[in-house]
């Protein structure tokens, strides 16, 4: 299994290991899943996300070629600026959600999921066609870490000389200095938290992490946080997990993201996503709450009230900070309007649900 | 009071007439935060072994197996509302439910002795 740089600190902590994407991640530590969810929520919390990909786009063709290959406007990111996307193959499937940074002019970072790198370096390396860029895969060079929770800002700027607050909007990108130790900051992450997405060199990366741990104490409540506790914050506030919510057979207007794809532009799988939106969607993507106990996972039938199959759960867990059990999961648009009441098959006890209006939570930074 | 476990990590004790039964301490920091116990039904008869429960962490849905053979007396309704009673006191509020049992199926579970010795070559 693959292992992060973080990975002894992990196991010394006492972290739950598990197998993700062939890595070897922290699950939840000590407080577990649930107390960490809360503590992000409420102050902030650090998570190893080195698993992750990061591609490097540079040269005079870069901005064309990634406007081709990606969804979003990417023309429109300025230099120190990030932007989500999606990348899509001909037929409009999703091949990856991925985070793009705007380096520089001609100098972009792709940060991709850990579960896709391989496929996604395949597709940019086969799609550079007339365009002049160059590609590094630069991902086990560097570590990655997402620090989120409303202090993560404020007790930022106590710890850095900048006054980040005025002038870092968010998904800008700074270069701050922590201990002597330089690494990129980007005002992003995937909680609905306000907070940071951190780049950093392998040989900084162990010194780093602990440097925030022990000065954010001084000032706030702060833990190492799992790979769990990641999967309930990003549920809550609506955004898709790749696997999930997104697939090779999804397009985006069914996971509710026409919004990422910029239809003025031009980009693979674009002529795929109008036919669709023409044609009209077959099934829609909903989160719903059960109105009785249990925990809706992936896989389980949803129905209509009167019992019939109208889709399935994608994702499910119990939400912490809504207090309820919830599902994400494709229906038929006729069951897709807020308040709709359905059910869903607990392995065969059929529990009442709710269509919920999204998102559950609303990002603290909206 | 003896207690005695089965190698799916589930407790038993006797207490009056009845055997109180429930999840590890070991199993339960496994798996993590518990969410939802699905419990068994009052007077339901269950088979030393066989699926009787259902245990929901953060993360997944695991089988609870009846550790004694008999019948279901009680169950610990105030796990409905309070799930992660398991986590915090695996061994006495979290309990799960009473059997009605014969002493011969608790004689077959391990005593916590031989439990702790099995433990050691679960986490090798």
């Amino acid at each position: 299994m693959l292992k992060t740089v973080m990975n002894s600190f992990h196991v010394e902590q006492g972290a739950r290991m598990v197998e993700y994407a062939g890595w070897e991640m922290p699950l939840f530590y000590g407080p577990g899943a649930t107390e960490e969810h809360r503590i992000v929520r409420r102050s902030a919390g650090i998570f190893d996300v080195s698993h992750m990909g990061r591609f490097r786009i540079q040269g005079p063709g870069s901005t064309d070629y990634l406007n081709h290959l990606i969804t979003s406007n990417v023309k429109a990111l300025q230099p120190g600026q990030s932007g989500y996307g999606i990348l899509l193959k001909e037929d409009g499937g999703i091949i990856d959600d991925i985070f793009l940074y705007r380096m520089g002019e001609e100098d972009y970072s792709l940060v991709v999921n850990a579960s896709n790198l391989n496929k996604d370096w395949e597709w940019l390396e086969l799609h550079t066609g007339p365009f002049e860029v160059t590609l590094t895969d630069e991902s086990s060079q560097t570590s990655l870490f997402a620090l989120q929770g409303p202090q993560v800002i404020p007790v930022l700027e106590k710890l850095t000389s900048l006054s980040l607050q005025d002038e870092w909007e968010r998904f800008g990108i700074r270069e701050l200095k922590l201990n002597n130790i330089t690494f990129q900051a980007g005002r992003t992450g995937y909680t609905g938290e306000d907070g940071v997405e951190i780049f950093v060199d392998n040989e900084a990366a162990l010194e780093l992490w602990n440097s925030i741990l022990a000065l954010f104490a001084d000032h706030c409540e702060i833990s190492p946080c799992g790979l769990a506790c990641r999967d309930s914050l990003r549920f809550e506030p609506g955004f898709p997990l790749y696997g999930h919510e997104l697939g090779e057979d999804i397009l985006p207007p069914e996971a509710l993201l026409k919004w990422a794809c910029d239809m003025q532009g031009d980009f693979i799988g674009k002529e795929a996503v109008e036919a669709l939106l023409e044609k009209g969607l077959e099934r829609k993507l909903i989160t719903l709450s059960l109105t009785e106990k249990g925990v809706p996972r992936e896989g389980y039938e949803v129905l209509s009230s009167d019992g019939e199959v109208i889709g399935e759960v994608v994702s499910g867990l119990y939400a912490p900070t809504v207090d309820k059990y919830c599902a994400n999961a494709f229906v038929s648009p006729a069951y897709a309007k807020a308040g709709t009441e359905i059910q869903v098959s607990l392995r065969g006890r059929v529990k009442k649900a709710v269509v919920e209006k999204r998102p559950l939570y609303r990002p603290s930074y909206r | 009071m003896e207690i005695r476990y089965a190698k799916s990590h589930e407790w038993a004790a006797k207490e009056g007439d009845l055997y109180i039964c429930g999840l590890s301490e070991y199993a339960q920091e496994k798996v993590g935060d518990i969410v939802f116990v699905e419990l068994p039904e009052t007077g339901a008869e269950v088979e030393q072994g066989a699926p009787f429960g259902v245990i929901e962490s953060v993360k997944a849905a695991n089988d609870l197996y009846a550790p004694l053979n008999g019948e279901v007396a009680e169950v610990n309704e105030g796990l409905e509302d309070e799930p992660e009673l398991v986590n915090s006191s695996a061994l006495k509020d979290g309990w799960i439910c009473k059997i009605k049992s014969d002493d011969d199926s608790f004689s077959a579970l391990m005593s916590e002795e031989e439990y702790k010795e099995f433990l050691k070559g679960q986490d090798e």
